[in-house]
């Protein structure tokens, strides 16, 4: 056999690491100057035991648990660890990439296929880190006749409105990037930017297909805009807030999915049609207009929209949670933390390490978190099925379908909650 | 002097309305070849069907090679019915060369034929099913195609091309126990496509898709020369099978499945009914077949023609009537071979049924005329 295993030896190794010790060095430098930058700038460094916190300090402190975890939790009350961390990006691009696995297992499995399988050894767990490997190396190539500015804008424009739609989703009690009183208007005003977007890059790659392409997203995302929005107003009116932490946490005897099934039927529909999924995913439809706008996004364009079209998956699918699920509601589970690891300490053979600052996330946020995920992955699953039953409909059917019968049926439901109101059954804030 | 130029090359007006798409070769919803589309809006309102990306000379090579090495190049154009694209010029050259066929031969050459029937047919499903952005019906027809495909493997050591119907009957007898197998394995494959009802042949996106999408009126389809399924699938009761029984079909209980629409929707219902009816026809050509026996009439080596002679033979193949024309002079090449091909003659009905069509349709009815490009280019 070929080379397999290749035989390693340390004097290569060494003579690889000598070889290559310019672009190691530049990289370190590249990385670890704006790190300690953000550190020494941009954190607020806490005071702990009387000494300022430097960083040479902390990393003298790193070996020192009691001492780190002071730090650990000072940065997590930041404002730059619920954008990028938690509530924020990281989170919602774990359970986009999550996503991503499960529509390729799920998908696999329904057409009786094994679906990615080599790359990584359970399951090719690492196939999407390898297909984004594979976009970052490819060469873009950008049209002769392309208004190059916007169309270079447009695929990070779509990721920065992706990312503003998540920031605006609460996960668990408090933890919110951005808690806005008008939070719900919020979410409409950042779903207007995508059909915007949309045309910009299609028009501006000035190619055929991506114009009808672009043409036909206009046209899906407008009209089917209005019934999202309408189908809504229920939630609004029995809550009376656009606060989504506020209507969460207004659901936290019984969802309003219970009171408003027809409202959430519609905005299901309208979410599918918004995130151009199977059977609404028409500027996109390979077999009549190649890929629709995408067609002339290459290398890492494409895998910025691939981005910013899943975060977005998980920002609907989370919304449809928050607004008729009860977003993070639920039975308590998870079971306390421990006291007398506080009090007490860790007991780790005849050695006793006492760890002030344990918990680091209390109870209810962790069990908030547990009951938002697992909802948020069940919307998910429904949102990638019909991709596996249904083939894609016609621009026609689509229009009349958003224009006559979801626009009725989002009244059907607004009548259903004003009723519901004026019956006195229900009121802001729950029953009566 | 415009009005003596071709219509393809005759000046046309500019609509600044009128966009021109060229669908094809390097697009994911054309096969090999190019259909030049003329849209208004999401209307189209020209289109005109680009073939020959894919030529290869088929006919003019067969004029020099002799009747047995013509044999693995003819089958080429569509490699997926290989079988049935070789039964005419089999079927022919036998009659040219004046030679009989052992009875148990004709049944084998019956199953083959109907199961690489299937096998296009799938072939032809799957893509049906992506062109409407239903992948699981492009997955589902592309795997259960394996089932027949080991069988044919079985029978004939290939997979695909197979090169198996000569002159005199088949090159191999089946293998032990073909039988049985084939029985169970065609049994297990009608079941399978019956369940595909549920997931496309009943979904309700799909038939608001398709019905009552380019329409052919039987008149039309009968004045267009259209052939097999889209022949069919308009109201006409056409099958060679039955009309000009070859071989055993005529002792075989065949029937044929007609639907009157004439849309998409039906073109796409009666070729997947033809395979329910391909697994009957393999059943009773498998209960009738003599259990042993020759299955090759040897013949000499360079077999000739008896003099100057002509023979024209066609079979149904998976996308309708295929016929060859053989002209002999005499030596042991053909002096002339000219194949009549089902895909060439549906694909005349593109234009007519596309126009004032919308454009996410073009996928569906373009496809449902059960055309392979290869074939129509030869």
């Amino acid at each position: 056999m070929s080379v397999i295993a290749p035989k390693f030896k340390l004097s290569e190794f060494i003579k690889s690491l000598l070889d290559n010790i310019f672009w190691i060095l530049l990289i370190a430098v590249l990385i670890a100057i704006p790190a300690i930058q953000v550190i020494l700038f941009a954190i607020e460094m806490p005071v702990i035991n009387g000494e300022l916190l430097t960083p040479f300090l902390a990393l003298t402190w790193i070996a020192d648990p009691s001492r780190t975890l002071p730090i650990i939790k000072a940065f997590m009350t930041t404002d730059i660890f619920r954008v990028m961390a938690f509530p924020g990006f990281g989170f919602a691009a774990l359970i986009a990439a999550g996503t991503i696995f499960i529509e390729r297992k799920m998908l696999a499995k329904l057409q009786l296929r094994v679906g990615p399988f080599y790359c990584g050894k359970i399951e090719g767990i690492l196939q999407l880190m390898g297909d984004g490997l594979k976009l970052i190396s490819k060469e873009i190539i950008i049209p002769a006749k392309a208004d190059k500015p916007i169309f270079w804008a447009a695929p990070v424009m779509f990721v920065g409105a992706a990312a503003a739609f998540v920031a605006l989703i609460p996960v668990a009690p408090g933890w919110v990037v951005a808690d806005v009183d008008l939070g719900l208007l919020g979410v409409f005003a950042v779903i207007g930017f995508f059909p915007i977007i949309t045309i910009l890059s299609a028009w501006s790659a000035n190619s055929k297909f991506p114009f009808i392409g672009g043409i036909r997203a206009l046209f899906q995302m407008v009209s089917f805009e209005i019934p999202l929005i309408l189908s809504l107003l229920g939630v609004v009116i029995l809550t009376g807030t656009l606060n989504l932490s506020e209507i969460a946490a207004s659901q936290s005897s019984f969802p309003w999915i219970v009171f408003l099934p027809v409202g959430a039927i519609v905005f299901f529909i309208t979410m599918l049609a918004e995130l151009e999924r199977i059977p609404f995913d028409l500027p996109e439809a390979e077999s009549e207009i190649v890929a629709g706008w995408l067609t002339e996004l290459s290398g890492m364009m494409y895998g910025l929209v691939q981005l910013g079209t899943y975060l977005k998956l998980y920002a609907f699918a989370a919304l449809f949670v928050v607004l008729f699920l009860g977003g993070w509601n639920g039975p308590m589970i998870v079971p306390p933390f421990p006291a007398e690891i506080v009090t007490d300490g860790i007991h780790l053979g005849p050695v006793t390490a006492n760890i002030a600052g344990l918990p680091v996330f209390t109870q209810e946020m962790l069990n908030g978190t547990l009951w938002f995920v697992l909802k948020t992955v069940g919307v998910i699953f429904f949102i990638l099925l019909p991709r596996g039953v249904f083939p894609r409909i016609r621009i026609d059917m689509l229009l009349s379908l958003g224009w006559t019968k979801l626009i009725g049926l989002a009244f059907v439901n607004i009548f259903i909650a004003l009723g519901l109101l004026y019956a006195g059954v229900l009121g802001p804030g729950g029953l009566q | 002097m415009t009005s003596e130029l071709p219509p393809g090359l005759a000046l046309q007006k500019v609509d600044e309305r009128i966009m021109t798409l060229n669908v094809g070769p390097q697009h994911p919803g054309s096969g090999h070849m190019r259909i030049v589309v003329q849209i208004d809006g999401d209307y189209i309102v020209a289109c005109d069907p680009d073939p020959g990306y894919v030529h290869r000379g088929e006919e003019k090579m067969a004029e020099y090679r002799n009747y047995i090495l013509n044999i693995p190049h003819l089958e080429r154009p569509v490699i997926h019915d290989s079988c049935n694209v070789l039964y005419p010029y089999v079927l022919g050259v036998e009659e040219i060369v004046g030679i009989e066929v052992p009875e148990r031969a004709k049944y084998v050459r019956v199953i083959a034929s109907e199961l690489n029937r299937c096998i296009y047919t799938m072939y032809w499903l799957a893509i049906y099913g992506i062109f409407l952005g239903h992948s699981t019906m492009f997955m589902w027809p592309a795997g259960d195609r394996e089932l027949l495909i080991d069988l044919m493997e079985k029978m004939t050591g290939a997979r695909v091309t197979h090169a198996h119907f000569v002159p005199g009957g088949v090159r191999n007898d089946l293998p032990p126990n073909f039988e049985d197998v084939c029985l169970r394995q065609v049994n297990y494959f009608e079941k399978r496509i019956k369940e595909y009802a549920a997931v496309f042949y009943d979904n309700p996106i799909l038939i608001s898709r398709t019905r009552d999408t380019g329409v052919l009126s039987r008149q039309d389809a009968i004045r267009l020369g259209t052939t097999g399924s889209v022949l069919r699938a308009s109201g006409v009761d056409y099958d060679l099978r039955i009309k000009e029984p070859y071989d055993v079909y005529d002792e075989l209980d065949v029937h044929t499945n007609v639907m009157t629409e004439g849309d998409s929707y039906a073109r796409s219902r009666v070729p997947w009914l033809d395979m329910i009816e391909s697994c009957n026809i393999i059943r009773q050509a498998l209960q009738k077949m003599p259990k042993s026996g020759s299955v090759r009439t040897k013949l000499k080596p360079n077999p000739k023609g008896k003099g100057l002679d002509s023979v024209y033979k066609r079979v149904e193949s998976g996308r309708g009537s295929l016929g060859c024309y053989i002209v002999s002079d005499g030596k042991t090449e053909p002096y002339r071979l000219k194949m009549s091909v089902g895909s060439f003659r549906n694909l005349i009905a593109l234009p007519y049924l596309l126009k004032g069509e919308k454009l996410g349709n073009m996928p569906s009815v373009y496809w449902s005329l059960n055309y392979w490009p290869v074939e129509a280019d030869r």
